[in-house]
């Protein structure tokens, strides 16, 4: 699905990601780990195609296209979803009239009918459902007022909506309480573990971890990948920090 | 009253004007409006078609007497709005306006709310929304007179630019002679945040659309609270998805 080759990539012209190779198939969910500075949300953000994120080699394919050549909403279309670390508010837009917008959006690069307002609000309330949203916070401009906990879950009724094939998720974890971190385990389980979808989870900590389990994680410092295993090396990094495993 | 001598850009209040266009409309006879102690009375000024247009109005509120005024300003090559009030005691005049534009053009707003007597409210609020290589401007005058205490002014003056090649001029002024008096003006001039348009695109909208989704809140602002405020942003948007 996810072809990573040798992917280079710098922000102000400072070189980030220094070679980074990883390969990720339908019905996979991989997590990447690693110190801060390390380059996972630069590695997020390039695959996103955020302005500023330059890549200056390598190749990404995406389901056979080269995912580079996209615009970010284009990227949307074809099925890539990037969880932000930090979502944006949006004040004065409510998420029920960006998210419809941008399902259509989304429906019309595919070459499918647009969703009617009573389609798209029985979609919405069955997601919020899934990570315990009340409709209502919907109805609120996007992200706005909404704690660190309730951004995150709001990230994850987006994307229940969006329904990408490929999730990546910078840090959905961080600012979460423990019910809340249950909560978006569990939705990213409902949403994305399925044979025809992946997930890239980009997380500092192996707790998210508990609640969704990896196929595999990766180890990624100085801008690329230096080890990779199951689930246990999550334990190793948890139990040893990344200095003894980098090391 | 006509002022028949063509100003040039020496004046104040045409520091900014398109003095070319405007010599095809001159003289612009100034459009007086009165209204009566303790009644109410809006207006709305849309000017969405090209060519040059030029309003001049005079509205005078006698005591506790209210106007709403709206102004959308986007579609001529030069547009020019005008406005002079002069408020007895207690009464309110809400200003609303929003400008868009692009290419050359050239729409301004200039105001001079003159608080004459105490306990008067003003409130004005000016959204401006520019790309290409044009020019939007706001020059607002508030003067309370001696006496006026009482006085609430209030001016929040926004200006977007789509394109670095457009201008925005905002003078928000205060000539205060007056000791109990609350005037309280906002004045800014940004770009859209990138943040944002990158967030609402990782979702799937496509740039223009998601230039709209964030400008049509900023937009509405002007709008707020307005009898015909449905209509007037209708007309607003559709502007504004010609000039993204």
């Amino acid at each position: 699905m996810l072809q990573i080759d040798n992917l280079q990539a710098t922000v102000a012209d400072k070189p980030i990601l220094k070679g980074l190779s990883l390969t990720i198939n339908p019905g996979e969910i991989h997590a990447i780990m690693g110190p801060n500075g390390a380059g996972k949300s630069t590695l997020g953000y390039t695959l996103g195609g955020r302005p500023g994120y330059d890549v200056t080699g390598g190749s990404v394919s995406f389901d056979g296209r080269d995912l580079l050549e996209l615009e970010p909403h284009e990227r949307a279309a074809a099925g890539l979803f990037l969880g932000f670390q930090y979502p944006v508010e949006i004040p004065g837009v409510s998420f029920v009239q960006f998210l419809r917008e941008a399902a259509n959006a989304q429906r019309k690069g595919r070459g499918q009918e647009p969703l009617s307002g009573g389609e798209f609000l029985k979609l919405a309330r069955e997601k919020a459902g899934l990570l315990r949203m009340d409709m209502d916070m919907l109805k609120r401009p996007v992200n706005v007022g909404f704690s660190g906990g309730e951004k995150k879950r709001a990230e994850m009724v987006q994307m229940g909506i969006l329904d990408p094939k490929l999730a990546i998720l910078d840090e959905t974890d961080s600012g979460l309480d423990i019910d809340a971190l249950r909560i978006c385990g569990e939705g990213i389980n409902a949403i994305m573990r399925k044979p025809d979808k992946a997930v890239l989870l980009i997380t500092h900590y192996q707790r998210l971890l508990d609640y969704v389990k990896p196929d595999f994680v990766h180890v990624l410092a100085g801008g690329r990948i230096i080890r990779t295993g199951g689930p246990e090396l999550a334990l190793q990094l948890e139990n040893e920090g990344y200095e003894a495993v980098v090391a | 009253m006509t002022t028949l001598a063509l100003p040039t850009r020496r004046d104040e209040g045409f520091r900014y004007s398109d003095v070319d266009a405007l010599a095809g409309v001159w003289p612009v006879t100034r459009e007086d409006i009165t209204v009566a102690a303790g009644t109410s009375g809006s207006l709305e000024v849309v000017a969405i078609d090209g060519g040059t247009v030029a309003r001049h109005l005079l509205i005078t509120l006698d005591a506790g007497a209210t106007f709403d005024l709206r102004v959308l300003n986007a579609g001529p090559s030069f547009g020019r709005i005008e406005v002079d009030v002069i408020l007895g005691e207690g009464a309110d005049f809400t200003l609303g306006a929003a400008q868009l534009a692009t290419g050359a053009e050239t729409v301004e707003i200039v105001t001079e709310v003159m608080h004459a007597a105490p306990d008067a409210t003003s409130k004005q609020i000016i959204r401006t929304v520019l790309a290409g290589h044009s020019t939007g401007t706001y020059l607002g005058r508030i003067a309370v007179a001696r006496g006026a205490d009482g006085t609430d002014a209030e001016q929040s003056v926004r200006a977007m630019l789509l394109d670095r090649t457009a201008t925005a001029n905002a003078r928000p002024e205060l000539e205060i002679y007056a000791d109990d008096v609350k005037a309280a003006h906002g004045c800014a001039v940004g770009e859209l945040d990138a943040q944002g348009l990158f967030y609402l695109m990782s979702r799937g909208l496509t740039p223009p659309q998601a230039k709209r989704l964030m400008l049509q809140a900023f937009i509405a602002e002007a709008f707020a609270g307005a009898p015909g405020e449905e209509a007037l942003s209708e007309a607003a948007l559709s502007r504004l998805e010609a000039i993204l």
